[in-house]
């Protein structure tokens, strides 16, 4: 399984970032293999559409779970329509969100905003 | 050139300051002239002019469809989208109508041609006339992204006349630019208060970009209001008139009547900012 959760640092210690489509980057883990690496979000300066595009960059990368604070319609819908699960995180660190998710304690992320998207009148 | 028809945009920044009392009152005493409200998130100089034998036009935007027995997944649609209006997940194409700026290169790039346009409405423009005045107005579907298409369709639409007088939206953003590309003067409408002021400044920048010829009215005008007005005087912009605050307008505008119909003194006040425009066009 694969598990990405947004993050502002590469850093394991780091807080899980506030946003899913504007963070810097994704921490990535195989739980299969416990390998891990950190993925740029090239989506962190577009315009609009970034939770679009990051969403699309994750279900290429094979991501069925996302850990995320907060989640856009959009994104929302990219993401369930490729069958992700999207997981509330705790308040926390990387680790402590990961150390979670091994438990099974996290739950479904329900509330999805509207979405920041760009006013291009 | 000197033949072809003259467009007055009528500008402001704020809202709410009378550009369309001005617009349409200086339509109204123009001979042959067109109205159009460019205002198309919120149409409403027709509520003065009430025009009649009103046409409907539809206005239509291009948007992608897919045929996903022709896809070959290779994301080449998805790379070349800046607006990220498309999303590729197996087997499934997503695609979102309102990220999308209708620019047609996704089906360019698509080699397997599995991407073709179809169209979407995203409102109508109504013309009608009131007295000899041609009114065109753009209307805006709730819930769409941008107006812009609509206001190039205004000005597609072929009217018998020597003269234009365009309202414009509020603000200074693309819909107020698509408007003023093509104008041969702005005239701008000021509130004489610290926010129209400071309004009037960000659109004068847009239009100095333009290099449009320009001159301003200060609209409900009081001596108390001098103070706000310094900066016309110190920067040498001319102000063609100082309209009054005045109750009959208040009431007249209130009442959706025009008052340069109904009353020679305004007629004459607004056939001088004509006069005064027509040295620069």
């Amino acid at each position: 399984m694969i598990i990405a959760i947004p993050v502002s640092e590469k850093n394991l210690k780091e807080d899980v970032c506030v946003s899913f489509g504007r963070a810097p980057y994704y921490y990535v883990l195989d739980s299969n293999k416990g390998e891990g690496s950190f993925l740029k979000n090239p989506a962190v300066d577009q315009p609009g559409g970034a939770g679009i595009m990051s969403s699309q960059i994750l279900i290429n990368n094979k991501v069925k779970v996302l850990i995320t604070k907060s989640c856009g319609e959009n994104a929302a819908n990219v993401l369930r329509a490729a069958n992700v699960e999207i997981l509330k995180a705790i308040k926390g660190s990387l680790e402590d969100n990961l150390t979670a998710y091994k438990t099974s304690s996290l739950e479904k992320l329900i509330e999805i905003h509207q979405g920041f998207h760009g006013n291009r009148s | 050139m000197e033949t072809a028809v003259k467009k007055i945009a009528v500008l402001s920044g704020k809202g709410g300051t009378g550009k369309t009392f001005i617009s349409v009152n200086l339509a109204s005493i123009i001979d042959n002239a067109a109205y159009i409200d460019c205002d198309v998130e919120e149409p409403n100089g027709d509520l003065f002019f009430k025009s009649k034998n009103i046409e409907k036009q539809e206005v239509f935007v291009k948007i992608p469809k897919v045929d996903m027995t022709l896809c070959n997944g290779c994301q080449k649609c998805v790379d070349f989208c800046k607006f990220n209006a498309l999303t590729y997940l197996p087997n499934k194409l997503l695609i979102f109508d309102k990220l999308c700026h209708s620019c047609g290169g996704c089906v360019l790039v698509c080699d397997k041609k599995a991407l073709t346009e179809i169209n979407k409405e995203i409102g109508n423009i109504y013309v009608g006339k009131s007295s000899d005045v041609f009114v065109v107005s753009g209307k805006l579907n709730i819930g769409e992204a941008t107006g812009v298409p609509i206001i190039k369709q205004l000005f597609k639409y072929e009217l018998p006349v020597k003269n234009i007088v365009v309202d414009c939206p509020p603000g200074s953003s693309c819909l107020v630019m698509e408007t003023i590309k093509d104008a041969d003067y702005c005239l701008f409408v000021v509130e004489p208060t610290i926010f129209g002021l400071h309004n009037f400044k960000m659109v004068l920048e847009l239009v100095k970009l333009f290099n449009k010829p320009f001159g301003v009215v200060i609209n409900k005008y009081s001596e108390e209001s001098e103070n706000n007005i310094k900066y016309f005087y110190e920067n040498n912009i001319k102000i063609i008139k100082k309209i009054k605050y005045d109750k009959l307008i208040v009431e007249m505008n209130s009442s959706g009547l025009i008052v340069s119909r109904m009353f020679p003194e305004y007629k004459s006040l607004f056939t001088d900012i004509f006069e005064e425009i027509k040295r620069f066009i």
